[in-house]
């Protein structure tokens, strides 16, 4: 049996419709037989991952907690990755905007009133841009490869909030223990609906930017400079936009949106800074973004569908004692296959029998 | 039609009844084709009737969906081009397969058997080079090379396999005509040693002039079979397009000679900017309103080098080395070029000039978001989709643009009537300058001449305009005065009343005084 | 004398790893793949290597699981990349994260347990040469390993047809399918040549760096050999000179932290991130250079026509 791939003459928009819903549905498969194989009931547990958190309000607030922040990194990243440029390092512009948005209540502690709150979201969203910034500076200044030190960049600031929250930042009446002071009111990101659950505004910053940016993207010159751009660089500079500039815009703005991400989550769902604050958020919103389609619109319903693996990681560990590693693992092989499903948007794709099997494995 | 295939005896190829499918396209629909030993047999054939796609098949890079090839007489079945050498059949692509990074004797090695050891090809290499006249040194980089010597390379290639049936693949598009002229000589004397040769061209004089036999192909169908040597171009041209093709008419330039030029170059200089990419040196040209000027070349001279320094995607060391309509334009972006009242339409269609997976209305924002920023671009930025589809609308009218849907992603179009649209979306404007290079490589007849005669109406009117091209005949049909462009310096123009064939011939190959010829700088 | 020796010698073993999963990955973007997966295959061999001389008790058998699971686990990305020509980047960043979620998955049952060290072989006689033998000749067996996988690669790539053929695919895979080459076969034994390497140095670390389980102990290992294969310009020897920069970096910066000098540990920590972003922008400063020497079809999908 032998793969071929014949180019459709047009991408096809059902394919881009219908690409991610086969990809889940064959991690739903795939799941199915990995639960047959540890010995696990294959209902059960998928019903634990996948639908169990939705059935009751609190557990729907924390899908909106684990959401969000993934959406808002992820919207970001889509706009990255279509103007071709491969910011890998969001889940350390996460952690630099939640240090730079925390040193407002950390060091000032005094300055509570209406302003602490957005002068610490800006703070985020700065922070984050900076160390977005520092690829970008390396990719147009001295044509370095932005994965590669964007990621660098993540241990460099995991190592540095470590260093922060054990050392400058740490609580003094905190025993020893690594960690900030507990932010007051003032500095925390009040609850939409206190009374019912714990979610956070974080989730309306999610729908907002990613409503923005899909009205950027689909309508306006800067959306089309991005898809050009991404899509083919040499027209892109035949129309006149710049390369550099684009670079420059999109780490600003996915760096800015993990900023945001991470001062969101310090500030709404934590509480304080502390030596990790992030279960890997900006590398599963990289899933997220893919997932998404690289569609700012597309990444709200990829949000919730990750998150619901972090949460249904946790129920189906506790309710039938499987290893909630399981759930990375899903996450994975949800990006895995919907990269392969992909390919059906530009290409036919053909078994021809009679061909030695040595070309697909 | 072909009456003759199947009967003769003693035929090297007999290729009956070749189809081939992309998607619904049918680039091959039941070819017949046969070769006899010792021949010189020509395939003709505008852009896109199948010629390419045909000799892939039968050198087995392409495989044919329907039909048979018999080979001395025998059915086979040529799966892979590695099969075809060893029944003996080689080819000289147009677009060569060779590989930059590594050295001539390397990519010799890469199509021969295995068991030659790497050290002897490079010997045996320069032994054939010798005695074929195609001068050559195993050890220098592909990269390096000139065109002319990377075809060299191919067509010794070719011969080390001691092939039956050589296939060359429009082998003069990238010649000067005096280096066509050895060429040819070479392949009289493969004749005369009995080998066979399938050359595909749709230049009909030399077709005319060197082969024995011409098998005509138009929409992938074999639609006569001929003796070349007893038609006339123009009948060979009407079996290839199948309708007389229409003259460009062009009427004598009104321009004034003292009127001022709107395009001026001022010794050019540019950097190289890759490992295998010309330098400009000293490019100097004017070209006034109402004139069409041509620049002449073999491909890699250094024109796409100049393209887009002229179009500002290259900035110039100093504002003063390109002027716009007075305006010193050097240090300006491509769009601030555009403002100032020039338009570019570069060679490369899929990709430099068009993005291939957008609509052709998201083509038109491309090159037009800032000279129409009012009409297409609304408030914030906002995209004003209504005015950008009826452009879009008027120019496909006005070119007559040919699609299968109503906005369609530009890599869907066919090469001419992509072309069309492009060169459209500038004639739109109306600029002052237009600057265009390679404007009907790849494309058909028709439209062809649509684009030649566009760019002459676009120049009477009192634009100046800027052709690059590689195709001789495109730039004596509407060129004022022809300039060459050769190892990143240009000539002056010459007018075309002096300009021939060889004069321009001799100076695409370097012969103006204080240029070192091609030739001998290849094997210094 | 003894305590500059033992340095040397633990800067050969931290440089190890690095040295083969970059003359892996060198091989597999020579061929025109850019595999950013190597993270993914070399946790994947850690804790494959790591579990099978758990479970078997012969660490020999661990290096030869670590291999074949690193080898195994780059074939999804080829069928991907290469079978339905998907997009590289993200498909090797989709590598990396399942296989640090998988090797989570696989080693839970091992977290503390207690590991197998490859022990060391010494070369009877060479090992006694003075200064250098116990450096050279007293070595553990992937170290021997690594020196054989580089040499071996540099005759492969430029004294053999099948190495030329290689280069000539990561030059232009549209020449190489026109000339018959099978463009797709090769790059799928170079990919999972890459993997298998990936899961050797991934072995190493678990089996004789620190014999022991922990979850992503690879930490940026791979993105470390990736980078070096930049910092190489795609040559083998200077792989394994930057590989051994790398382990000098690693190892100084373990050794400043064990003298203390109240340089806070995070930073040294970093030192080797560090190290790794200066390094690049060094070596990518030059751009001519870099155009010159990158494989020009490197991260390019190809799908033939036929």
């Amino acid at each position: 049996m032998r793969l071929q791939l014949v180019r459709r003459p047009q991408h096809s928009s059902l394919m881009a419709a219908v690409s991610p819903l086969i990809a889940f549905a064959l991690t739903l498969i795939i799941g199915a037989i990995i639960f047959i194989a540890i010995g696990k009931p294959p209902g059960a547990a998928l019903y634990a991952y996948f639908v169990a958190p939705l059935t009751e309000m609190w557990s729907l607030h924390e899908l909106a907690i684990k959401a969000s922040p993934l959406i808002i990194i992820a919207v970001g990243l889509s706009v990255a990755y279509l103007s071709n440029n491969w910011n890998i390092g969001a889940e350390g512009q996460f952690i630099m905007g939640g240090i730079f948005g925390s040193l407002i209540p950390i060091v000032f502690p005094g300055f509570q009133n209406v302003l602490t709150l957005p002068l610490m979201i800006l703070f985020g969203i700065l922070g984050g841009m900076a160390w977005g910034a520092i690829p970008a500076f390396l990719k147009t200044r001295f044509n370095t490869n932005e994965i590669l030190t964007s990621l660098m960049l993540v241990y460099v600031a995991q190592l540095f909030l470590d260093w922060l929250a054990r050392g400058w930042l740490r609580d003094p009446q905190g025993y020893a223990f690594p960690g900030s002071i507990r932010f007051p009111p003032a500095a925390t990101l009040p609850e939409i609906a206190p009374s019912q659950g714990g979610a956070h505004y974080g989730l309306v910053f999610a729908l907002f930017v990613a409503v923005a940016l899909w009205f950027v993207m689909t309508r306006t010159l800067k959306g089309f400079e991005v898809r050009v751009m991404g899509a083919s660089p040499r027209a892109g500079r035949f129309a006149g936009f710049s390369s550099k500039r684009m670079t420059y815009f999109a780490f600003l703005l996915s760096g800015g949106l993990a900023g945001l991400a991470g001062i969101s989550e310090v500030s709404g769902a934590i509480g304080q800074l502390r030596e990790t604050i992030s279960p890997g958020y900006g590398f599963t919103a990289i899933i997220v973004a893919f997932l998404g389609r690289l569609n700012p619109l597309g990444a709200v319903v990829a949000g919730f569908v990750l998150a619901l693996t972090y949460l249904g990681g946790e129920a189906a560990q506790i309710s039938l004692g499987i290893s909630d590693k399981l759930a990375r693992v899903f996450q994975g092989l949800l990006l895995f296959l919907v990269l392969a499903c992909d390919t059906l948007i530009y290409y036919r794709v053909r078994f021809s029998a009679g061909r030695k099997a040595g070309e697909a494995a | 039609m072909t009456g003759e295939t199947a009967t003769t005896g003693g035929m090297l190829l007999e290729a009956t009844g070749i189809t081939k499918l992309f998607g619904a396209l049918r680039a091959c629909d039941g070819v017949d084709l046969s070769i006899r030993r010792g021949e010189i047999h020509s395939l003709l054939g505008e852009n896109g009737a199948g010629k390419s796609t045909l000799v892939k098949m039968i050198f087995g890079s392409l495989e044919p969906n329907a039909g048979e090839i018999r080979w001395k007489g025998q059915p086979v079945r040529v799966t892979s081009p590695g099969i075809a050498r060893k029944l003996g059949i080689g080819m000289v692509f147009q677009h060569f397969s060779l590989f930059e990074a590594l050295t001539a004797a390397e990519n010799i090695a890469l199509s021969l058997d295995k068991t030659t050891p790497l050290s002897a090809i490079a010997a045996k290499a320069r032994a054939l080079s010798n005695e074929y006249g195609l001068p050559l040194d195993p050890d220098s980089l592909v990269g390096d090379l000139s065109v002319g010597e990377r075809q060299r390379i191919e067509i010794i290639r070719c011969l080390l396999q001691e092939p039956d049936l050589i296939i060359l693949d429009e082998p003069t598009s990238v010649l000067t005509p005096q280096e066509a002229d050895k060429l040819f000589v070479t392949l009289e004397r493969l004749k005369g040693e009995g080998r066979s040769i399938l050359y595909i061209s749709h230049r009909l004089e030399e077709v005319k002039r060197l082969c024995d036999r011409a098998t005509v192909l138009r929409h992938g169908k074999v639609v006569d079979a001929c003796d070349p040597r007893r038609e006339t171009a123009t009948s060979l041209a009407r079996m290839m397009v199948g309708a007389e093709v229409h003259a460009v008419a062009r009427a004598a330039s009104a321009h004034a000679a003292d009127a001022a030029p709107l395009l001026e170059l001022h010794s050019l200089d540019r950097a190289p900017t890759g490992p295998f990419s010309i330098p400009l040196k000293g490019v100097s040209l004017a070209v006034r309103p109402g004139e069409v000027i041509g620049i002449a070349g073999v491909a890699g001279n250094g024109q796409g080098e100049l393209f887009e320094a002229i179009s500002g995607e290259a900035l110039q060391p100093r504002a003063a080395m390109v002027t716009i309509r007075g305006k010193q334009a050097g240090q300006m972006g491509i769009t601030a070029r555009r403002l100032a009242g020039a338009a570019f339409v570069p060679e490369e269609r899929l990709g430099h000039g068009a993005a291939p997976v957008m609509r052709l209305s998201e083509n038109l924002v491309l090159s037009r978001h800032a000279t129409d920023g009012r009409a297409l671009i609304g408030r914030a930025g906002v995209i004003a989709r209504g005015a950008v589809e009826a452009a879009t609308k008027r120019i496909n009218a006005a070119m007559d643009v040919r699609k299968s849907a109503e906005d369609p992603e530009a890599s869907a179009l066919s090469g001419g009537n992509l072309q069309k649209f492009i060169i459209g979306r500038e004639l739109d404007r109306s600029p002052a300058v237009m600057v265009v290079n390679q404007p009907t490589w790849g494309v058909d007849a028709g439209a062809a001449a649509r684009i030649r005669q566009s760019l002459i109406d676009l120049a009477r009117s009192g634009s100046a305009v800027l052709v690059i091209s590689q195709d001789l005949d495109e730039l004596f049909e509407i060129s004022d005065a022809i300039a060459v462009m050769h190892n990143g310096t240009l000539s002056k123009p010459m007018p075309i009343a002096e300009a021939t064939y060889e004069k321009i011939g001799l100076l695409m190959g370097g012969a103006e005084p204080g240029h070192v010829p091609h030739d001998a700088m290849g094997l210094s | 004398m003894e305590m500059a020796q033992n340095i040397i010698l633990t800067i050969m073993t931290a440089a190890t790893p690095l040295l083969i999963a970059a003359i892996g990955e060198l091989v597999v973007e020579r061929s025109g793949v850019l595999n950013l997966g190597v993270e993914g295959m070399m946790v994947i061999g850690a804790v494959c290597g790591f579990a099978a001389a758990a479970v078997t008790g012969s660490p020999w058998i661990g290096v030869l699981a670590a291999i074949v699971a690193g080898a195994l686990f780059s074939l999804p990305f080829g069928f991907l990349t290469l079978s339905l020509a998907t997009n590289q980047v993200a498909t090797g960043l989709s590598l990396t994260l399942l296989g640090v979620g998988l090797s989570g998955l696989i080693g839970e049952a091992f977290v503390g347990s207690a590991g197998l060290r490859l022990q060391s072989i010494a070369i009877p006689g060479l090992v006694d040469i003075p200064l250098v033998g116990r450096l050279l000749f007293g070595q553990d067996p992937i170290f021997y390993m690594s020196i054989a996988l580089t040499a071996g690669v540099v005759w492969f790539l430029f004294r053999t047809r099948a190495g030329l053929t290689l280069r000539a695919i990561g030059d232009s895979h549209g020449s190489a399918h026109a000339l018959g080459i099978s463009v797709i076969k090769a790059r799928y034994l170079a990919v999972m040549f890459g993997g298998a390497c990936a899961g050797l140095a991934g072995g190493h670390l678990s089996l004789v760096y620190t014999p022991q389980w922990v979850e992503n102990m690879t930490a940026g290992r791979g993105w470390i050999a990736l980078a070096l294969v930049v910092f190489a310009s795609w040559r083998p020897w200077r792989v394994m000179a930057g590989a051994y920069l790398f382990g000098a970096v690693t190892i100084g910066q373990l050794h400043t932290q064990a003298l203390g000098f109240g340089i806070p540990s995070q930073l040294l920590s970093s030192l080797p991130y560090l190290a790794t972003v200066v390094v690049l922008v060094l070596i990518s400063r030059n751009r001519r250079l870099t155009m010159m020497n990158t494989p020009a079809s490197l991260g390019r999908p190809f799908v033939p026509d036929r």
